[in-house]
């Protein structure tokens, strides 16, 4: 079991007052908060060795560039992942997501087809749907029950042998669903169809090894991890990753460039062209080595604690609505009440140091599923404590008494 | 009619006498409540104000030299903000509201308590209204 209040003690931010009370944040599904190992190892890079990495031969390059590559190994060895090489470092999911789909644009046809959910981000949807008006290719949607899973009879279903790609989440932001991957990519294989699993919200959660479960490509953000902004990583396997053009052109992703022709480099590098966030990946090693210390599954069974408590008290509020209650899921719960606008609540709840998110959480097709303008949602992460929910479950009341 | 800058210090003295965020959220909510029904068949998309989080509808007419405001939300602090505007806006020729400078929202503590999405929220609903009195005076 974890030290929680030990814990918050490497988290600056947490000791912070919003509206002259203790800072409550909840909203880690968007982004988690920053250990002062991860702040340290930033400021170390530009105080002692910031310099350009792979090219240079002097020593603080040399430093720079080791620390940068394992960071990779790092990577690799926390998702279970076959070699260095497969891993690309990017500027977060939404990178990710998009090298691979204008990689696709000279492979796929108008008579193939890609599957997507109806419980995807925006970001694994638009990518995508780029990638049809481009190509011709037709775009399918597994829909979602209404209590927050996917419909995998649906799935079966719209798998005909013109779908080329799968595109769906280990686990919904906005629903906090854990989805069933592997018998997702187990169906898409046998029908000969890749599959890209959206590890965004995921990650966070849940250790995950991406060789055992046959993952063709899986793409994360550091941030989420408590790593620093502007960092993620795509794993590709090899094959497929070779078969892909580069996504820039630049420096580092080159091997010969004349203006006769110009030789592409080997992976990773084709596809990390020009000077990359260094300071930002060695961060994000250090994050891995943070989160692991602590261990997955004392974070996954304290998380769980949390969502357990949190659920438990909040159902017991009148006339509230949590969207995805099952048991299949992450430390996310997504509610409203009454017909209350979800902003309204978050309002109030800002002005009691609650951090949530309100809106639509960039699931628009979720909200059209239920029919809502949006949700409250409150995330959990494993420096949070039932203390907090206690009072964030009393603001909750609060609020809803004053909308009356 | 009083003037804008008249009703605008109104405001600003209802909200003196709250003594903390509570009771002006509350305020808020139960002007919202209060304000009179919107004819639906303005709640069109032509009428949606850009920046808001919530659906924010603002609807005008013009006539004897007056502009008459109306809108809608559906979140109700939203509501209650918009009713204010419509309060100080509302039943002026279109000079005095292009002319009017708007201070009461920052005098009555409301700014701090908006975050910069509510805030943008907030500048396009003025800057909408202020759109619909240049259009009204550019044609008459």
């Amino acid at each position: 079991m974890l030290d929680v209040y030990k814990i918050r003690e490497d988290f600056p931010i947490l000791s912070k007052k919003i509206n002259n009370t203790d800072l409550i944040y909840f909203d880690n599904a968007a982004t988690s908060q920053t250990p002062i190992q991860v702040i340290n190892a930033i400021s170390d890079y530009y105080k002692n060795y910031n310099s350009n990495i792979h090219r240079g031969l002097h020593s603080l390059s040399v430093d720079a560039t080791n620390k940068y590559e394992e960071t990779r190994s790092k990577v690799r060895e926390h998702f279970g992942i076959a070699n260095n090489h497969e891993i690309i470092f990017t500027s977060g999911t939404t990178h990710g997501i998009n090298i691979i789909s204008s990689g696709l644009e000279k492979t796929i046809s108008s008579n193939d087809e890609l599957i997507v959910s109806e419980m995807e981000h925006h970001s694994n949807i638009v990518p995508w749907q780029m990638l049809c008006e481009k190509t011709g290719a037709k775009l399918k949607v597994i829909p979602i029950n209404d209590n927050g899973t996917l419909n995998m009879e649906e799935y079966k279903s719209l798998l005909t042998p013109n779908v080329k790609f799968v595109f769906v989440n280990h686990v919904s932001n906005t629903l906090g669903t854990v989805n069933p991957i592997k018998e997702i990519i187990d169906l898409a294989h046998a029908n000969k169809s890749q599959v890209l699993v959206d590890g965004a919200q995921g990650a966070a959660h849940l250790k995950i090894n991406l060789s055992e479960l046959d993952i063709d490509f899986y793409v994360a953000s550091a941030h989420k991890l408590c790593g620093p902004t502007g960092v993620g990583f795509l794993y590709g396997k090899s094959d497929l990753l070779n078969s892909l053009p580069p996504y820039q052109g630049g420096g580092e992703m080159i091997s010969n460039v004349t203006f006769n022709q110009t030789e592409y480099a080997d992976l990773p590098h084709k596809f990390e062209a020009g000077t990359p966030n260094i300071a930002g990946v060695i961060a994000f090693g250090v994050a891995l080595d943070y989160m692991n210390s602590i261990g997955f599954e004392n974070i996954d069974s304290y998380e769980r604690s949390l969502l357990d408590y949190a659920t438990e008290n909040l159902r017991q509020i009148e006339n509230i609505k949590i969207y995805g209650d099952i048991d299949e899921k992450i430390s996310v719960i997504s509610f409203n009440i009454s017909n209350h606008h979800p902003s309204d609540i978050g309002s109030i709840l800002d002005q009691f140091g609650i951090a949530v998110r309100t809106g639509q959480h960039c699931t628009q097709p979720i909200m059209d599923h239920f029919k809502i303008p949006g949700t409250v949602r409150a995330s959990f992460s494993f420096y949070n404590t039932k203390s907090e929910i206690d009072l964030f479950i009393d603001a909750v009341k609060k609020a809803a008494k004053m909308l009356g | 009619m009083e003037s804008i800058q008249y009703k605008q210090n109104q405001i600003i003295d209802e909200f003196n006498f709250f003594e903390d965020w509570s009771e002006k959220y509350q305020y808020l909510i139960d002007l919202g409540k209060s304000l009179p029904e919107f004819d639906q068949s303005n709640k069109i998309d032509s009428n949606l104000i850009k920046g808001c989080q919530s659906k924010v509808w603002l609807n005008s007419s013009f006539s004897d030299n007056m502009v008459i405001f109306e809108a809608d939300s559906d979140a109700i602090i939203s509501k209650g903000i918009i009713s204010l505007l419509i309060r100080v806006f509302s039943g002026h020729n279109p000079k005095e509201i292009l002319d009017a400078n708007i201070d009461f929202i920052e005098k009555i503590g409301l700014n701090s308590h908006l975050s910069q999405t509510r805030a943008n929220g907030l500048l396009s609903m003025i800057k909408q209204i202020k759109i619909y009195a240049l259009a009204y005076q550019v044609k008459k």
